[in-house]
């Protein structure tokens, strides 16, 4: 009952859309698992890797699209949300170490070791269970996104304020991750994992299943994200970000709307930051810094925002662009980049997957004026 | 300081000593030459022979003794004063202070020293330092007593202080000898008490430090003295230390004002955040390096007016940027805040990377005036020229400004957009005109704010970054479209800073103040100073 609402609330291309992602994850670690190296349909271990990578990289963009391009909330600090996932993982990964680690510390990671802390710190109990981390992967970023929405929408904190607002967060969480005594490995973060619940994170099937379980995640958030927009929920969200006042004159409680969407998208992002930390097999404070959530929002602007298709090809667009560039023309990177966010918000406001409409559009109205 | 009133006091110093006839007629040559003959408590006489001389030569030929660098040459017996080690040694000679060539280890005799005779060098060289007549030199040697408070060097200070001309130096002199007397157990209570006084009001570390030894050292009124001097000076340390956070706080505010006031302008004028506004202060701190490079090769004689030079240029090539971006892509984008935001963000990076491939990724070494190096002392606050300028600088251009809003047509039509757009426009004014010349504005000011951070920051790309996230909450903080307000939010927010620095820690005083304004925003979405205008959103 609950899937037939979820399925049959999308619209046709997104069902196809979901259904493709879908295949990307099962059809991509196959390859890479399946054939045999010399076959010309191997997929190799980075590429595998890159494409996890990258479908992690979507489901941020989609979490930012959900707040931006949906409820009009521009969000500098969504990287936060993903980096807090990821360190949640992050801590797990470490407490599976054991006494694997250099300095042999079953209780204790290496870096707490090399800082000389006598015991661990209280918020790092726990830790050492999948059952444990795993909610708190959406429970830490969740509750932050409520406390900062909470407090932001309820004082009609808008527009650029809010932007900033975000910004200041994801900086501040950027400057109190790289001090040492915060119990997070400082600067270095956290690195040298050995498995996860078990199994090797070196190995290719623990890879090939971590890039199907990014596959899926987005999967299931993209159905999420397209049954909330496509119910009445979604409608009056919609009509908040068009006019808010008017919203609020009717009887609606903006501030409500928002922050629901607020928390469902930085608990999206936690999750894919946990995805994201097995597969690089690290997690450092510049992940907090504010230009990766900003990216995240170009991402979304170069694929369309206000689509639910549009941020999740954006986000492999720009960073397979971004993987090619930095490897082959490092000096022409950030041009491109830097370039990219000027054009994309001048002549392709609706993104790629607007340009279509956009230029049929134009057309008619060239029709038009010819007729 | 004439060679005959320096004799005149040194005659009674020399009568208490050996050899005091024969020193004075003596000359500098048989003065070495009796230093470096004879065993260590001949060599020991001559010291202070020497030292009580007061011949321009003894310090160094003292201070070469207890180095272990004094030498008597073989070949020819002359006494030289060797530098460096190894085989072939750099001579001096000894008693002219001119080049005496080199010579192999092996053809030269060491002067011998031992620990005492360095100790009678220190106490010689104190007292000879006490009476250079370099003021300098004089000033350091009253402070460093006044540290290690010898007490043999209690008869040297009171001929000093006597001849002391320079109030200043004569006053830390008798500070030397008050810590001196309040250290020493031979001096009687009365002695103590009026020294007690004397290094109470000097108010300084050093002088808790000497005054809690006394009250040790001490029993009955001398020793409640004491502990009352010593709660003195820690009162007066705690408003020092007070007024040197504040100072730091508005040096700071000063930075954070120049940084954040082009960016109220244009955020006020068109409620655009300009992302790129941090990598116009870098464009100006790179004019800055550029006008340098050129002056020196072009009029080396200009280059201690080469920031001055810089500050028009920079302001014309920020401006001018600011203008071509308002015109070229923000323009296209007004009433859409939040693509402004990331279109002006991608310029950043534009920017950030053109700078990179032409200047290197490198720092640049852009050089201070040495009107602007250097400090001085007002009580016990440390002053830097550097930071005091910037400060002048920061509230110059912000008079300037003010008077610019206030007092020119521009200024006028600029309020006017601020506060209403589409009336300004009705009744006439050119508003693309006048968003294209605050854009210019703004970032010429930015520019000029380069200019001042080329001085005390590192000039390289990242530069402007490191101030956006700053200038953001200092503009949000103070409330958009009212200058004031900057100027209340930097100070505000410098002081804060740096008040919250020795608590906290220079990061986690950060994030607090990060975390506060976050609250802020909350409370008073509009900042602190909220513009009323008639807009309905």
């Amino acid at each position: 009952m609950m899937t037939r609402f979820l399925w049959t609330g999308m619209g046709r291309n997104l069902r196809l859309f979901v259904l493709l992602v879908l295949a990307v994850g099962i059809v991509v670690p196959a390859l890479n698992l399946l054939m045999p190296k010399t076959s010309p349909f191997y997929v190799p271990a980075y590429a595998l890797q890159l494409i996890g990578k990258y479908l992690c990289y979507a489901s941020l963009a989609l979490a930012v699209d959900l707040v931006w391009g949906f409820c009009g909330i521009l969000t500098l600090g969504h990287a936060a949300f993903f980096a807090l996932g990821g360190y949640c993982m992050g801590m797990y990964l470490m407490r599976q170490i054991g006494a694997r680690g250099v300095y042999g510390n079953p209780i204790l990671p290496d870096f707490m070791v090399f800082l000389n802390y006598p015991e661990l710190p209280w918020f790092w109990h726990g830790f050492n269970h999948f059952w444990f981390a795993a909610p708190m992967v959406v429970i830490v970023p969740g509750v932050l996104a409520l406390a900062l929405g909470w407090f932001a929408f309820r004082s009609r904190v808008t527009g650029v304020y809010l932007s900033i607002i975000t910004q200041a967060m994801t900086f501040a969480l950027l400057l109190a991750f790289f001090r040492n005594d915060m119990g997070f490995g400082g600067n270095n973060g956290m690195t040298d994992f050995k498995d996860i619940l078990g199994y090797s994170v070196q190995a290719d099937t623990t890879r090939a299943v971590l890039c199907f379980a990014s596959a899926l995640a987005l999967a299931i958030f993209l159905i999420i994200s397209g049954a909330i927009i496509g119910s009445r929920f979604g409608t009056a969200l919609i009509a908040v970000r068009d006019a808010e006042s008017r919203m609020r004159f009717l009887g609606y409680r903006a501030e409500t709307y928002k922050l629901f969407v607020f928390v469902l998208s930085a608990a999206m992002a936690g999750i894919a930051g946990a995805l994201y930390v097995p597969q690089v097999g690290i997690i450092n404070p510049s992940e907090f810094a504010p230009g990766n959530s900003i990216e995240a929002v170009l991402w979304v602007a170069v694929g369309g925002r206000g689509t639910l298709i549009g941020p999740v090809i954006g986000a492999f667009i720009v960073n397979f662009a971004k993987t090619y560039l930095t490897g082959a023309l490092p000096e022409v990177w950030l041009f491109a980049l830097g370039a990219l966010f000027i054009v994309v918000t001048l002549f392709l406001p609706k993104g790629i997957v607007g340009l279509w409409a956009q230029i049929r559009a134009r057309n008619l109205a060239k029709k038009a004026t010819a007729a | 300081m004439s060679q005959k009133r320096f004799l005149a006091w040194l005659l009674p110093l020399l009568a208490t000593v050996f050899m005091a006839g024969s020193a004075l007629s003596a000359d500098l040559a048989t003065l070495v030459t009796n230093l470096v003959t004879g065993g260590y408590s001949e060599r020991d006489v001559a010291i202070t022979a020497l030292a009580a001389s007061g011949e321009e030569r003894a310090a160094p030929i003292l201070q070469a003794l207890s180095a272990g660098d004094l030498y008597v040459r073989t070949a020819d017996k002359i006494v030289v004063i060797g530098k460096g080690s190894g085989k072939q040694v750099a001579l001096i000679d000894a008693i002219t202070g001119k080049d005496a060539g080199t010579a192999a280890e092996d053809d030269l005799d060491k002067v011998k020293v031992n620990n005492r005779l360095r100790g009678t060098i220190d106490a010689a060289v104190g007292s000879l330092t006490l009476m250079s007549p370099n003021p300098k030199v004089r000033r350091q040697a009253a402070d460093s007593l006044f540290t290690r408070r010898d007490a043999s060097a209690l008869a040297a200070l009171d001929p000093a202080i006597a001849a002391e001309k320079d109030s200043a130096i004569k006053r830390a002199m008798t500070e030397a000898r008050a810590a001196i007397v309040l250290t020493t157990p031979e001096t009687t209570p009365a002695q103590k008490l009026a020294a007690i006084a004397l290094v109470r009001d000097r108010g300084d570390r050093d002088a808790m430090a000497v005054l809690q030894i006394a009250a040790q050292a001490t029993e009955g009124d001398v020793k409640a003295a004491a502990l009352a001097g010593a709660e003195t000076v820690r009162n007066t340390l705690a408003a020092w230390s007070m007024a040197q956070n504040v100072w730091y706080g508005i040096s700071l505010g000063s930075v954070l004002l120049l940084a954040a006031i082009g960016l109220a302008i244009t955020f006020g004028t068109m409620g655009v955040i300009n992302m790129a506004h941090g990598e116009m202060v870098m464009l100006g701190a790179y004019t800055t390096f550029v006008v340098q490079q050129v002056l020196r090769s072009a009029a080396p004689a200009l280059n201690e007016f080469s920031v001055i030079i810089a500050l028009p240029l920079a302001f014309l090539v920020s401006g001018a940027i600011g203008v071509l971006i308002e015109r070229s892509i923000i323009r296209f984008l007004y009433g859409r805040a939040l693509d402004t935001l990331l279109a002006t963000w991608g310029l950043s990076l534009v920017l950030q990377q053109g700078v990179r491939s032409i200047f290197g990724p490198t720092n640049r070494e852009v050089s201070s005036p040495s009107w602007m190096s250097g400090s001085f002392k007002v009580g016990q606050l440390d002053v830097t020229y550097g930071r005091l300028w910037i400060i002048v600088f920061a509230l110059l251009v912000f008079v300037a400004l003010l008077a610019l809003l206030r007092r020119t047509p521009l200024g006028l039509y600029m309020r006017a957009v601020t506060q209403n757009r589409p009336m300004a426009a009705a009744v006439g004014i050119r508003t693309p005109q006048v968003d294209a010349l605050t854009f210019g504005l703004g970032s010429g000011i930015a520019g000029l704010a380069g200019v001042a951070l080329s001085q005390i920051d590192n000039v390289s790309p990242n530069l402007g970054q490191g101030y956006i996230i700053d200038s953001f909450m200092v503009v949000v903080f103070g409330g958009v479209g009212n200058l004031f307000g900057t100027l209340v939010g930097a100070t505000a927010l410098g002081i804060v800073n740096k008040f919250l620095e020795p608590y906290a820690g220079a990061v986690l005083g950060k994030i607090l103040v990060l975390v506060f304004i976050i609250l802020f925003i909350q409370r008073r979405p509009r900042g602190l100073f909220a513009l009323k205008g008639r807009s309905v959103e």
